[in-house]
């Protein structure tokens, strides 16, 4: 029998590479020669990669779609809040208290929403959404229904000068977007990410050949719900206020993560980049019209979801390039060249 | 001209090509047997045959008429029934609701409700019950009377052995006269060769997709069969 | 005497969620499609009765029929003519254009009637009451509701069980390749079953903005309250569906009663040990 070797790297991959640790170069230096505007926005995008890049890995690789990811938006930053305020921790220690919180919270949420499947599992992320959120409008400590505010003293002591503390936030955010997509990328590489990719292609297969769906369904989720958690900590140490409305807001935190990942492409680790870019440009283009454009993004959606399932992504796919390498490539040794 | 006529029939699932060029034809009022191993394609013909599977449309043509492309819901109505493989009958349907749904096409003919039930008695008693409730065989008699309700002029049988036990089998074969008494032309897929030969006027062998063997079940030899059949 | 006013009220409202549900669950059932977008409707069917109302001078309950044929075709419409082209093996397009078609009915009434709270006045009815003895007094709105819910689940059952179309749409629901080798049209077949749940939401919208004041960002609530009583009733029963829509009204009853802010969150809090003791639901028909 021909002798063979699994590989990972493609030519293109190679360059795309490259691509990647330029990117990063820039990215890392970026507050150094752009103004305040730009370092918030830059911010801004590299936690909704971010977002786009767990809610991805949930829906495009483990086949759970869900519509309640702001129940941890919102928990991370209500963490944060609660860590600050009333058990006076100092704001970079709250912060990573977020991630495993959400993630302890996560597990038992899980074994109660994966009774549900399909459609109405996303449904019922939306229901632990809304408890989260009527829970928060309980908590007095916390102003309830009208929020908080974060006391001036928290903020300071992230740092004392308004550029050093966008330039903390701004390497906080690009590590999170980093994170965001270098977290999919390991974990596809991983083990578990093959089993992950055999039951997004088929459940059925993947389960006859011993893939334990639930505990793999079961570690995305948490690593999603950990990832969205620190997200909201960030966002809302950054926004200093935060109120239940706005922290668990489906349109802010779910239907625009859910359009970047739709239009830039679900199921691969470019695509959410894409569809960042492209949801920041139309924001940027658009966001003054209101509910035209919220009726713009939803009717983009539709489209690409009926005419191109796997997004702008997707069609550069077909022609088998690929930025990052997590396809494995079974390569028989008589194709070698030398 | 022929009831009906396969011509070079291709059929693919994806990429994976599963026949290749199959040509066959069919007079009216006569009985073909299709054999074959496991994976043959026989299944896939039907398939063809009743739109489940689009196929080119001018490969399928029936009296006369080009119906490869059409959905099924036309090609019933044109009057080709099948009782799919594993017989496939409605679970949350009774009995007499599986029946009716035969009738769905609205096609008239010789064929009723009390005519079913006279040609399989045991029915009639269970015609409330949730059809798969009752044992194989009885479930292969609805599954035949669901295709009968079509009124067709071509009835497609596949497998309807298929885990049923020889006297069961015994006793559903012998409806087989009725219906060929109406003038009905039958096609009966089976991989069991020798109940497909007593009934049949003619006899085709498929292997992977292709058509081995064709003729008369007294003009071919065991040995010939079984080749066409297995292959070398 | 205090807990029966709360019960029986709770289970009126019930009736209320039992309709915003029946045709979230007969969707369901014939298509395996959640219309994410089944709450924005039904407070598009509210505002569509508000045009119809304002435009011809008619009362609400006048303006119903009118309003449940539009949504019928709107609904045959919107599955031929968008939802079809979702169906298949895959559970992402369909949950995600109907998310998308939320967003859009949403911000496009907010664009059209503003995010202003709206009402459809229906006179008397508003505030009549009924005096059932014993000191229960209850609403004629809240009772003609759970009278109309009860019809219309019972008019859909009759319609599953006892006509060949619903017929059809069972045998569909099960298979839906052989339903179409034995002559079914699956694409019609959607359509309708869409249409007749697009009319059902009707019903359930005009009632709702008889009821209480509407505003475009009230769909998700809607949804999440059908969703409910489905899960809790149990999937592919109707009746059960209506059960459902009874015990979430209750729960959220009793809820207000123990704490004023705790009405939805005993709901949910219902919802969620239903799911975790009795998956199926109460009362589970659905042979999957």
């Amino acid at each position: 029998m021909a002798g063979f070797r699994i590989e990972r790297s493609t030519p293109t991959s190679r360059i795309g590479f490259g691509v990647i640790v330029l990117a990063i170069l820039v990215a890392a230096t970026l507050p150094f020669w752009a103004g305040g505007a730009t370092v918030r926005l830059a911010i801004e995008i590299f936690y909704y990669l971010a977002l786009a890049e767990s809610w991805n890995l949930l829906a495009g690789y483990a086949g759970l779609v869900s519509i309640g990811q702001q129940a941890y938006v919102g928990l991370g930053g209500y963490v944060l809040a609660y860590a600050t305020i009333i058990l006076g921790l100092p704001p970079l220690a709250a912060l990573f208290l977020a991630a495993p919180v959400a993630a302890l919270i996560a597990v038992p949420t899980a074994l109660i929403l994966f009774r549900l499947r399909g459609a109405y599992f996303a449904i019922g992320t939306w229901v632990i959404a809304e408890v989260f959120r009527l829970v928060a409008l309980q908590i007095f400590s916390l102003g309830g229904g009208t929020g908080v505010s974060l006391p001036a003293a928290v903020v300071l002591a992230v740092a004392p000068s308004r550029f050093a503390r966008d330039l903390v936030f701004y390497y906080l955010a690009l590590g999170v977007g980093l994170a965001g997509i270098f977290m999919v990328f390991f974990w596809l590489r991983s083990r578990q990410g093959l089993a992950l990719t055999a039951i997004r292609d088929s459940e059925t297969a993947a389960a006859s050949v011993g893939v334990d769906n639930r505990k793999a369904k079961l570690a995305v989720y948490v690593i999603a719900a950990a990832l969205t958690g620190l997200v909201g900590a960030l966002a809302y140490l950054m926004k200093v206020r935060i109120s239940p409305g706005a922290a668990f807001s489906v349109v802010d935190w779910t239907a625009d993560v859910i359009f970047i990942v739709v239009i830039g492409g679900i199921g691969s680790i470019e695509g959410p980049i894409i569809g960042t870019a492209v949801f920041f440009v139309l924001r940027g283009l658009f966001a003054d019209y209101g509910t035209s454009y919220m009726i713009l993004l939803g009717a983009t959606a539709v489209v690409v979801m009926l005419v191109a399932p796997r997004g702008i992504w997707g069609a550069i796919e077909r022609f088998d390039i690929q930025l990052f390498p997590v396809q494995r490539r079974l390569r028989m040794l008589s194709d070698e060249s030398d | 001209m022929s009831q009906l006529e396969i011509r070079d029939l291709v059929a693919f699932y994806g990429d994976f090509q599963a026949l290749f060029g199959i040509s066959l034809h069919l007079d009216a009022g006569e009985c073909i047997a299709i054999v074959g191993a496991n994976g043959a394609g026989k299944s896939t013909l039907l398939r063809g045959i009743t739109g489940l599977l689009p196929v080119a449309a001018e490969s399928v043509r029936f009296e006369g008429a080009a119906i490869g492309s059409l959905p099924p819901h036309r090609i019933i109505a044109r009057g080709i029934a099948m009782t799919p493989e594993g017989r496939r009958l409605f679970p949350s349907l009774s009995v007499e609701e599986n029946l009716l749904m035969g009738a769905q096409c609205g096609r008239k003919g010789p064929w009723d409700l009390a005519r079913i039930y006279g040609l399989f008695p045991g029915l009639a008693e269970r015609k409330k019950s949730p059809a798969t409730a009752l044992s194989g065989g009885q479930q292969q008699m609805v599954a035949i009377g669901r295709a009968l309700l079509a009124n067709p002029t071509l009835l497609l049988c596949d497998e309807i052995s298929l885990g049923l036990a020889p006297i069961v089998i015994r006793d559903l074969y012998a409806v087989f006269a009725s219906i060929r008494g109406e003038g009905t032309s039958l096609v009966i897929v089976e991989q069991d060769v020798s109940r497909a030969l007593s009934l049949a006027d003619r006899v085709y062998c498929l292997q992977e997709g292709r058509v081995t063997l064709e003729g008369r079940p007294g003009d071919l030899s065991r040995e010939q069969i079984r080749l066409a059949y297995f292959g070398t | 005497m205090e807990w029966i006013d709360t019960i029986v009220q709770g289970a009126l409202l019930g009736g209320l969620y039992a309709l915003f549900a029946a045709g979230l669950s007969l969707m369901f059932g014939v298509m395996r499609i959640v219309n994410i977008a089944h709450g924005d409707l039904i407070v598009f069917s509210s505002y569509l009765a508000l045009v119809v109302v304002q435009s011809l001078g008619i009362g609400p309950f006048a303006a119903l029929p009118l309003v449940a044929i539009g949504m019928f075709i709107l609904g045959y419409v919107l599955q031929r003519g968008l939802l079809n082209f979702t169906l298949g093996s895959d559970v992402l397009p369909p949950l995600l254009v109907t998310f998308g078609l939320s967003i859009i009915i949403e911000n496009g009434l907010q664009q059209v009637f503003s995010a202003d709270p709206q009402r459809l006045p229906a006179g008397t009815i508003d505030t009549a009451s009924l005096n059932l003895g014993g000191g229960l007094v209850v609403g004629w709105l809240a009772v003609i509701v759970f009278v109309t819910a009860v019809a219309v689940i019972a008019a859909l059952e009759l319609l599953l069980y006892r006509t060949a179309i619903g017929r059809a749409f069972r045998a569909t629901s099960d298979d839906a390749d052989t339903a179409r080798l034995y002559g079914v049209d699956t694409r019609h077949i959607f359509a309708v079953a869409t249409a007749i749940s697009l009319a059902v939401v009707s019903v359930a919208g005009v009632l709702l903005a008889i009821r209480t004041t509407f505003d475009p960002s009230m769909g998700p609530a809607r949804l999440i309250y059908a969703f409910e009583a489905v899960i809790i009733g149990g999937l592919g029963s109707l009746w059960g569906t209506l059960i459902g829509g009874v015990v979430l009204g209750i729960a959220q009853s009793v809820g207000i009663v123990l704490n004023p802010a705790w009405d939805l969150l005993a709901g949910h809090v219902v919802f969620l040990l239903v799911l975790v003791f009795r998956p199926r639901g109460l009362f589970p028909k659905l042979v999957d």
